[in-house]
């Protein structure tokens, strides 16, 4: 091992402590102190430093703003800031001037300034001009609020929160009744519904700590993996294929079974995040370890004709780039690709140095070989005992082959088989080699397998001028990490993936952990501390509880990357049991909820819908892992991909019914109810889906045969499982769908429902055969089809219904 | 009285009363008493980011015919009787020295005249090949820009700079960033529509990302029109389910969410109620579109279809059908403009397949009043290299990124017109350059849009269609 020394702590002076006051201002109130990073960085940061910040190119009339030494200099007599006196400057009086020549921002930059936003700089000026190192670059402080008692407050999490609610004037939501606690809590840790006997037992629990064991069990849930990795898998962009053009098949399942696993087994986040990254540069790396590194392989990737290979592997390396600091950094670092960063201190040479780092994968950038069916190694294979057979007899061939063609070459013919006598011919032979290798190359396709890291002599990587692959003026970097971020010194070695990975890690970094927790926070609470997800920038959103966000990334940290530890740290919260109903004066003083006064409410992600629906069925399969599972889908969709064309077979049987974890993911062409239902196309690292309500999912809910198929299941189990009469089986579908009795007026409009499809499919009972038919899970004789397809109305309406795909 | 109705009308009887705190939507709930009526009115549909529009508008949709893989615009519209002066003979390396090629990377490079004669057309005197005799027709109502560049010189990349305005994934596509600025017009049908034809030389592969919304609300995505199977995916009811069934269904889900809303309260419910409506309208609506036996034979003809098909000619009638309902961005992929060979035969055919229902669109819009409000663009992703490609067959051409030609027509563009040039060899646009950004900032503007003024916060960043470039091309406006 390399001796490596850090330096993370950012090269910042006058760093100022985070003030502890938290709170959401109301918009126009002007605060008796103005920040710098609450109130004054936001207002620069968009409407100055596109062109008087960082970037070096653009610094129009030398003037800087990011920093005060530079902001507070004199130009030609004057300054754009004089601290305490407003009127003298510059920055003041061009923002308040009316005359277009002069007026700041410019009309024509679109940009402009609110009177309140007018009114902060001006406060902020008078009362010195203080500035403050960005709150994100620096590392996470405790702050925890006093004076804060309240038998509300069962975790740290709670003394934040209220501690700002009471500033605030507001009072935390009664907590969740046990049914929507058990609901949201099992859709959060597992993403599936609770079932009606964990329902029972969770209500009939009267221990004290009934919430907790449930907490427990659902953590150590196999599904818990399955859901977590939901997330993790849009960040990573992981896909089943290339994306560019021709879109082929490369392996990448086996690294999502690493994922889930990792997540299940509870995997340290510094342990994980190393062997993705650096997996293979590990002493006597496992075979886990080594499918780990498919990380940095899951870029997209071309095979089309006429691709140069240094423009696409300049295309992966950014990809990286962009990429890695998005996931583990929450950092924009992708914008200083052609040029130094308007908003944040990265610099061109930052994102050139940071992407050295990846320069020893071993790639191509234009994989050709093997035609559009050829693999893209290097690859883990794991074949069956049968295509182990296979694989054996082909490099058995391929070696008496090369033996062959050896011998030739020095003059040593060995006969060309048995009986015979004249020399093999060396064309013959050659043929026969690529013969062999194209059949190598087919098999491996369809063998389970993953693309993963493997390092060589690195590639040079110069800083590219606008980004311009073919501009090779530029100067040669080595890998390093953003400059301001502190530094990485080697004894004169290069630094490598490893030692990337132990930088991202270190307690010092002040991104990762904040970046991280910041996004759970988001799957559990609905909005992040910080709201923008894939930015802690300057152009990112100061937080509504700064100090909260810290405490959670300490914890994080010293819990020793534990993840479980933080959600469970979450979910036990009283902030995260609160009711998410809200009074109308609190829907309009704070209508995203970004105080907390209540819990948040979202649509189930796109492959929970289903899986939902498939689990209430009784058909969702809960094996895990394997090759992607390929659902129904509709004929022809793949009809817009070649080389090669494809045609998209579905699978039979179980497979049929797997969790949407597992769903093909095909870049070009996602799983229509997928893309209904907002799932992202993976081909960019995805920090926040967003959440839309369309048409489209209700013709998904309504008409796509896994949902009919589904609630004709359903049904069947109604019609075996759920009593004899109407009432009792319209009972036995809410509890099962909804985890609840339905209301009477609920009641009638089932019964209402049930009897007209009744009396419909008697008088058109092939219309009923038709209908059942949907799917190819049978129907076993013994059910009446008209009164399977009459119940399956029930079942239908209740899969369409908002409550269904809602978590509360 | 059957509870379904009865529940819905005592809602709606809450609405008349004002006592709407906790109802749904009275819209929705009035078309749901219309039982199926597809013309009731359709609440909370998107009017749009841009209301009022920035400026006035010239057109209020756009139809863009896609012509994919780069069909030659040494083939087209840019004539260039220099380069047939120099056919067989070595391209100057003065052209090439250090730029970046394709397919022809490290090979002789050699010039290749134009596979086709060209003549002058029109009042306007437009120079259109002999392969196009239709377009040719129509050379009065086009104007042909001959001065487009690019910077992505293979197909994917292209593809996705030309849609979406840059090459990295991940970004909204025009239509998607048209429909989140103008909203749609259309309460029946999605606003921003794809339908995708083949034929010509081994057709492109096309990615979901060409329309797909990116960082906006997928509600803004292009929906795919499919020529077999479902027009719309998931728009058929299942079998053994009439349109009586489906509606009754569909009543209960209304009922059953709102009788929910009165215990939850949320906002989203009066949504989920309105698309539920839309997606029933949507299950009749499509039908309608694509049936087309309501078309005189005369009409069929001057297209060149007869019937669903999947054709391009077909594709275009359905355009036109769209563009009278209100689909605010409709376009037509035609999949077969790669001619790295035999490109005069693929030529030939691909012309075969556009070129007459290309004209016939245009005609067709204009008899009925609406090419004025109406944008046609016609063109690829780029064009091809003066010189030949030999190594996969008959003569071809490689991709071509520095000069290639596309037309507008319709919604305040000049017609008649031909815009900016190439060099003598077609090589490098040399005059009135138009970059795809400009482009962009263009049909924005014809759509009433600052293009610098439509944004998108997403990454901390105010992302744009034409990101920190583009000029309206002012010359070219009537």
């Amino acid at each position: 091992m390399n001796a490596v020394l850090y330096q993370v702590f950012p090269k910042v002076t006058g760093l100022f402590l985070l003030v502890a006051a938290a709170g959401v201002a109301t918009a126009e109130s002007m605060p008796e102190r103005v920040e710098f990073n609450r109130h004054i960085r936001p207002i620069l940061s968009n409407n100055c430093f596109f062109c008087h910040g960082p970037d070096s190119k653009t610094q129009e009339a030398d003037l800087r703003l990011d920093q005060r030494i530079h902001a507070v200099a004199e130009h030609d007599g004057a300054a754009a800031i004089v601290p305490g006196n407003p009127d003298a400057s510059a920055l003041i009086q061009r923002i308040l001037s009316e005359d277009p020549n002069s007026q700041m921002p410019p009309p024509e930059s679109n940009r402009s300034l609110t009177a309140h936003e007018k009114a902060l700089l001006q406060a902020w000026v008078a009362q010195g001009a203080e500035y403050q190192a960005h709150w994100a670059y620096i590392p996470p402080e405790y702050s925890p609020p006093t004076s804060i008692d309240s038998d509300w407050v069962v975790n740290p999490i709670d003394a934040y929160v209220l501690d700002n609610l009471t500033r605030q004037g507001l009072t935390p939501a009664e907590p969740a009744d046990r049914v929507t606690l058990i609901r949201r809590l099992s859709f959060d840790l597992i993403g599936l519904p609770p079932t009606p006997a964990e329902v029972a037992d969770f209500l009939n629990d009267t221990r004290d700590n009934a919430y907790e064991r449930l907490v427990d069990r659902l953590l150590a849930s196999p599904h818990f993996g399955e859901r977590l990795a939901i997330y993790w898998l849009d960040l990573v962009r992981y896909a089943d294929t290339v994306g560019y053009h021709g879109d082929q098949v490369r392996g990448a399942a086996p690294y999502r079974d690493y994922v889930i696993a990792a997540f299940n087994d509870n995997m340290p986040f510094d342990q994980f995040t190393r062997e993705q990254l650096a997996g293979d540069l590990l002493e006597s790396p496992t075979q886990e370890q080594r499918i780990a590194t498919a990380y940095n392989r899951l870029n997209m990737v071309t095979r089309e004709g006429g691709a140069q290979d240094k423009d696409y592997l300049i295309r992966y390396a950014a990809d990286r780039t962009r990429t890695t600091a998005s996931v583990w950094l929450g950092s924009s670092l992708g914008c200083a690709q052609c040029h130094d960063h308007k908003f944040d201190p990265f610099t061109l040479k930052d994102f050139y140095r940071f992407s050295a780092f990846f320069a020893d994968i071993n790639e191509k950038g234009v994989q050709n070989e093997g035609g559009n069916e050829g693999p893209f190694p290097p690859y883990l294979r794991f074949p069956t005992e049968e295509q182990a057979q296979q694989l054996a007899a082909i490099e058995a061939d391929k070696a008496r082959v090369n033996t062959q063609l050896a011998a030739l070459a020095e003059g040593t013919p060995a006969p060309s088989g048995e009986g015979e006598s004249s020399p093999p011919d060396p064309d013959e032979l050659k043929k026969e080699l690529r013969k062999l290798t194209q059949a190598q190359f087919r098999l491996d396709q369809n063998t389970f397998h993953v693309v993963v890291t493997e390092t060589m002599e690195p590639q040079v990587t110069r800083v590219l001028p606008r980004g311009n692959w073919m501009d090779e003026s530029g100067e040669i970097v080595g890998p390093a990490v953003p400059e301001f971020l502190g530094g990485l010194w080697m004894n004169g070695d290069r630094p490598t993936r490893l030692d990337l990975a132990a930088w991202i890690t270190d307690p010092k970094n002040p991104l990762t952990a904040r970046t991280f927790v910041n996004r759970l926070w988001k799957l559990y609470f609905g909005t992040g501390i910080s709201k923008v997800l894939d930015d802690l920038g300057s152009q990112g959103e100061w937080p509504t509880h700064p100090e909260l966000l810290d405490h959670l990334a300490l914890e994080f940290m010293e819990s020793g990357w534990d993840i479980k530890h933080v959600v469970k740290h979450l979910v036990m919260s009283n902030t995260y049991r609160q009711s998410s109903m809200a009074s109308p004066t609190l829907k309009e003083r704070d209508p995203y909820n970004r105080l907390l006064a209540r819990q948040s409410r979202f649509r189930l992600e796109a492959e929970l819908v289903r899986d939902n629906a498939l689990r209430v069925s009784g058909l969702l399969s809960t094996a895990m892992g394997g090759p992607s599972a390929k659902p129904y889908q509709p004929a022809g969709y793949y009809r817009e991909l070649n080389f090669p064309t494809r045609e998209y077979e579905p699978d039979t049987g179980e497979n049929l019914y797997r969790r949407g974890v597992y769903t093909h993911w095909q870049r070009t062409f996602l799983h229509p109810s997928l893309i209904a239902f907002d799932a992202p196309t993976r081909e960019e690292c995805t920090a926040e889906r967003p959440i839309s309500n369309s048409p489209l999912q209700a013709l998904v809910l309504l008409n796509d045969p896994s949902f009919v198929e589904a609630a004709r299941v359903f049904a069947q189990r109604l019609l075996e499982e759920g009593g004899t009469t109407d009432d009792e089986r319209i009972d036995f579908a809410y509890r099962e769908a909804l985890s609840r009795a339905p209301l009477t007026s609920e009641r009638k409009i089932m019964q209402s429902l049930v009897d007209s499809n009744r009396a419909h499919f008697a008088d058109a009972p092939e219309d009923a055969t038709a209908f059942v038919n949907v799917g190819d899970s049978p129907v076993p004789e013994s059910f009446d089809t008209v009164q399977l397809a009459a119940w399956s109305a029930v079942t239908r309406a209740l899969f369409n219904t908002h409550e269904m795909i809602y978590r509360y | 009285m059957d509870p379904i109705n009865k529940y819905l009308l005592q809602q709606t009887r809450r609405q008349f009363l004002g006592n709407s705190a906790r109802g749904i939507g009275s819209m929705a709930l009035a078309s749901l008493l219309g039982t199926g009526q597809a013309n009731a009115a359709a609440p909370d549909t998107w009017k749009g980011i841009t209301n009022p529009t920035h400026g006035l508008p010239k057109a209020k949709r756009v139809i863009y015919l896609y012509m994919a893989g780069g069909p030659s615009h040494l083939e087209t519209f840019d004539y260039k009787p220099e380069l047939a002066r120099l056919d067989g003979k070595p391209m100057p390396t003065s052209f090439t020295q250090g730029e970046q090629l394709a397919q022809l990377q490290g090979q002789a490079l050699t010039c290749m005249g134009s596979q086709f004669e060209f003549g002058r057309h029109g009042q306007s005197g437009q120079e259109i090949a002999s392969v196009l005799p239709h377009t040719a027709s129509i050379a009065d109502d086009i104007c042909i820009i001959r001065s487009m560049r690019t910077d992505q010189i293979n197909h994917d990349p292209a593809h996705t700079l030309m849609n979406t305005g840059t090459a990295i994934s991940g970004r909204p596509s025009m239509g998607s960033w048209l429909l989140y600025g103008l909203g749609s017009e259309c309460e029946n049908l999605p606003g921003f529509v794809v339908l995708t034809s083949k034929g010509g030389r081994n057709p492109q592969p096309l990615a979901s990302r060409q329309w797909h919304s990116g960082f906006l609300p997928s509600k803004f995505q292009g929906v795919p029109f499919q020529s077999i199977g479902d027009p719309v995916h998931y728009v058929s009811r299942p079998p053994g389910i009439d349109s009586a069934q489906q509606r009754k269904l569909v009543d209960a889900v209304q009922a059953l969410n709102g009788i929910h809303n009165e215990t939850v309260e949320e906002a989203e419910i009066a949504t989920r109620i309105s698309q539920y409506e839309m997606a029933f309208r949507m299950q009749t609506s499509v039908p309608d579109l694509v049936d087309i036996s309501d078309e005189p034979k005369h009409i069929l003809d001057m297209y060149g279809t007869e019937g669903a098909d999947g054709s391009f000619a077909f594709n275009c009638l359905l355009a036109r059908r769209m563009a009278e309902r209100g689909t605010r961005f409709i376009q037509l992929y035609h999949r077969g403009w790669d001619h790295h060979n035999d490109l005069k035969s693929f030529m030939e055919t691909c012309s075969r397949h556009v070129d007459q229902a290309t004209a016939a669109l245009v005609t067709d819009l204009k008899q009925r009043g609406m090419l004025e409000d109406t944008l046609i663009v016609w063109g690829g992703e780029f064009g091809r290299t003066p010189m030949i490609q030999g190594n996969k067959g008959g003569p071809g051409r490689d991709h071509h990124v520095n000069g290639f030609s596309i037309w507008m027509a319709g919604g305040g563009i000049k017609p008649g017109m031909t815009y900016g040039a190439t060099d003598d060899l077609g090589y490098n646009a040399v005059e009135n350059v138009v970059t795809v950004h400009d482009f962009h900032a263009t049909m924005l503007h014809q759509l009433g849009i600052d293009h610098k003024k439509l944004t998108f916060r997403f990454q901390g960043r105010d992302f744009r269609l034409t990101d920190v470039h583009g000029n309206v091309v002012k010359d070219i406006l009537v």
